[in-house]
């Protein structure tokens, strides 16, 4: 769900901002989450924004491994041999890669496909712009619409449909919208011009601090015509949410690399432990992907329960305390719709009262409408990983990328989506 | 029509619903034959390839090149691409009332450099201003004419199944540089390849005339995007080979920052050909030693024709396959 890349820290200035090399590209990162970060360390970088000083060693390990071609085949083959042996000892078993950035890793490098038979993948509610609900796009496109704001987003809100179009129809009605690449771009945006510039908070806990730095930003820049529509959704409580339906068929989750960089690995283990899921945290390489499976088909052949954690050079046990900490300070948990889904309590944010005038919902007295869900869509069970998205009749036929129904058609991540782009 | 739809970017993405919005525009004194980049026309004797393109392209100035050099290079490249030797171009300059005129001194000249290197006159042009709230910077259109090289015969009705597919050279390298500009990341080593490949075209037409089947440059929607055009026209089945295909390591960064996929990202100086397999090898050969291109490579092959199911195929590092469908939007940055 989340792209993250590692970035080496090249410059670090007085303002708590620097540059970083990504591999052989420089850019300008925002250091707030990390302070400790010193020249020569590398950093998961989120949008633009450091999440986290990473475990120096095994990330240049991962990178070293990544650039030769014959070792990652033969590290794929060695892996797939693993899973092999531990799935012979298992029934039929089912695991969902909660992120969708897994999802297009494993559709992308067809992992499936070489998967044992009785694996079976599927794919679960991991995309922040699948899982927001039509009512709440809606609302940013009536603000674009009313010509009181320019919105800022990321490009991938840009295609998600509301109940009367999207942002993209919008701005092809007039609408100022404009795609950043990260909080700092809506900031400067705000700065460059007099009108109103409101950014679109999407995305799960990993984006969220993001935001959460924007308005503080914007509160000691003392910028009065910035706002946030804050959207953000929480992971735990929707794994919560579809592990205690009584039809969940899952017995394994390959859980998010970078939500649980901010969020650690503890707040998976009760839910391992309460539903008897084994969980693997995964990074986004396939190598990686393929990693995490064989770790999380050896527990399950072991008969094992607990959290593993496959992507350690980016998560730590107790995730990123400054990045929670901010997050805390400037959201409260509130009960979150999710496209497809429904309410599930305590798994969305909202700016906290003292925050409250960088709230575009107050600034511009937005309201919610719930949209019911577009008849014949089967996203609801295909985010619950009740269904496939080739048993979704609308599917390939009037559910299309350029022409999406519902949430999983609409992101590039989105499993419909995967599975028609990727075949 | 009166459907009350409107122009969408998508539009102009080069992917399909370029293809669906002027599929649906052909009339009485179209004849858009083989819907190539160029057409070929005939008068008297001599056959010749005729073609425009529009220049829209922010930022104006960019690592390894402007939007005049563009102009030049781009129309340049769809004539080279269809077996011309590019001869003559015009240019129209539509911009903004208040655009500075040193800025536009700078295109020009840049213009005037590439139309050199490309060994091309500028012979007619046209010049409009619009008021600034009407438009922001400057829009270039070149056309361009070219007499068809002897011994060339560019058709995508002539791939036939076993056929090779060559590159030549690394892929995205122009919408990655532009990208990194836009920004604001630092650009070591990511450098638009904009540059003419009229000099690659008539080495490899040189060395194996009509063996080479088919080529096009690979604009806008990349790679991935120029071979589901030629699929969908004659029902082929493609694969492409992950591992072979030549991608920077700087651009694969930049890809990967912004969550995109180097196969469909826009080169600006690169030709993607089609060559039967017993001249393959030929072909690149000739692009490596005479048509400079070092990095030319062999990156796939055309499997079948006249499919009911056309489509390009990735075999993955891993030995899986995936689809690669057309563009259906512009690329944006992504958080996911």
């Amino acid at each position: 769900m989340c792209l993250g890349v590692p970035g080496e820290v090249i410059e670090i200035q007085v303002d708590g901002r620097g540059r970083a090399a990504v591999g052989e590209v420089e850019m300008a990162v925002n250091l707030h989450l990390t302070p400790e970060a010193k020249i020569g360390d590398f950093v998961m970088v989120h949008a633009g924004t450091a999440l986290e000083v990473m475990n120096t060693a095994a990330a240049e390990a991962s990178i070293k491994l990544l650039g030769e071609l014959s070792e990652r085949e033969a590290r794929a083959e060695t892996l797939f041999a693993d899973i092999e042996t531990s799935a012979a000892q298992l029934d039929a078993t089912t695991i969902m890669e909660v992120c969708g950035t897994h999802t297009t890793a494993i559709a992308r490098s067809d992992i499936r496909a070489r998967l044992p038979r009785n694996i079976d993948l599927i794919s679960g509610p991991g995309c922040p712009v699948c899982v927001t609900p039509p009512g709440e796009i809606d609302m940013a496109i009536d603000l674009a619409l009313s010509g009181r704001a320019t919105i800022a987003t990321f490009g991938d809100m840009l295609h998600v449909p509301g109940s009367r179009g999207s942002l993209e129809s919008a701005r092809v009605d007039g609408a100022d919208v404009v795609v950043v690449y990260g909080p700092e771009q809506a900031l400067e945006l705000a700065r460059g011009r007099e009108g109103e510039v409101v950014f679109l908070g999407v995305g799960f806990e990993t984006t969220a601090p993001l935001i959460a730095g924007a308005v503080k930003d914007a509160d000691r820049s003392r910028l009065t015509n910035f706002s946030a529509l804050v959207m953000h959704r929480l992971v735990p409580p929707a794994l919560t949410a579809l592990l205690s339906d009584p039809d969940s068929a899952i017995d394994g989750l390959l859980c998010p690399g970078h939500v649980s960089t901010v969020i650690g690995v503890a707040p998976y283990e009760p839910i391992a432990r309460d539903f008897g899921v084994a969980s693997v945290i995964a990074g986004f390489e396939p190598l990686d992907v393929l990693e995490a499976t064989t770790m999380l088909v050896a527990k399950m052949a072991r008969g094992e329960g607990g959290v593993g954690n496959q992507y350690a050079r980016a998560v730590k046990y107790e995730g990123s305390r400054k990045a929670q900490e901010l997050i805390n300070e400037v959201f409260e948990v509130v009960d979150g719709s999710w496209r497809g889904v429904g309410i599930i309590p305590d798994s969305a944010l909202a700016l906290r009262g003292e925050w409250g005038r960088f709230d575009a919902r107050r600034r511009f007295e937005l309201e919610m409408h719930e949209v019911p869900e577009p008849p014949g869509c089967r996203c609801g069970e295909i985010l619950g990983g009740r269904a496939k998205p080739l048993e979704c009749p609308l599917w390939g036929h009037s559910c299309l990328p350029q022409t999406p129904v519902g949430p999983c058609m609409v992101s590039s991540e989105g499993s419909c989506r995967a599975a028609y782009i990727y075949g | 029509m009166g459907s009350g739809e409107k122009l969408r970017m998508g539009h102009g993405s080069g992917g399909r619903l370029t293809a669906e919005l002027i599929d649906g525009f052909f009339g009485a004194g179209f004849e858009p034959g083989e819907l190539d980049d160029a057409a070929t026309v005939s008068l008297g004797q001599e056959r010749f390839a005729f073609t425009t393109d529009s220049f829209v392209v922010d930022p104006l100035f960019f690592p390894g090149g402007d939007i005049g050099r563009l102009a030049v290079f781009g129309t340049v490249n769809d004539l080279a691409a269809q077996g011309a030797e590019p001869a003559y171009l015009s240019l129209a300059v539509v911009g903004s009332e208040g655009f500075e005129l040193d800025l536009l001194r700078r295109i020009m000249g840049s213009v005037s450099e590439a139309a050199v290197e490309a060994g091309v006159r500028v012979v007619t042009g046209d010049t409009k201003v619009m008021e600034h709230s009407a438009l922001r910077g400057v829009v270039l259109n070149t056309a361009g004419v070219g007499r068809l090289r002897d011994g060339a015969q560019i058709s995508a009705g002539r791939v036939q199944a076993g056929d090779i597919v060559i590159v030549t050279g690394p892929l995205g390298d122009h919408e990655a540089a532009v990208l990194c500009h836009r920004y604001d990341f630092g650009l070591d080593g990511v450098k638009s390849d904009c540059a003419s490949v009229a000099g690659a075209a008539a080495a490899v037409i040189g060395a194996v005339g009509q063996e080479l089947r088919w080529m096009r440059d690979p604009t806008r929607g990349g790679l991935a995007t120029v071979l589901n055009e030629l699929a969908s026209q004659i029902g082929a089945s493609v694969e492409i080979v992950q591992s072979a295909v030549p991608v920077s390591p700087a651009v694969r960064d930049t890809a990967d920052i912004l969550g995109l996929d180097p196969l469909y990202l826009a080169c600006e100086g690169r030709l993607v050909l089609v060559v039967s397999a017993q001249s393959a090898d030929e072909a690149v050969a000739a692009l490596q030693e005479r048509g400079g291109c070092p990095q030319a490579i062999a990156v796939g092959r055309v499997n079948e024709t006249g499919s009911a199911r056309p489509r390009v195929e990735l075999l993955t590092e891993f030995g899986g396959r995936r689809i690669l469908r057309y563009l259906t939007a512009d690329q944006q940055p992504r958080i996911c």
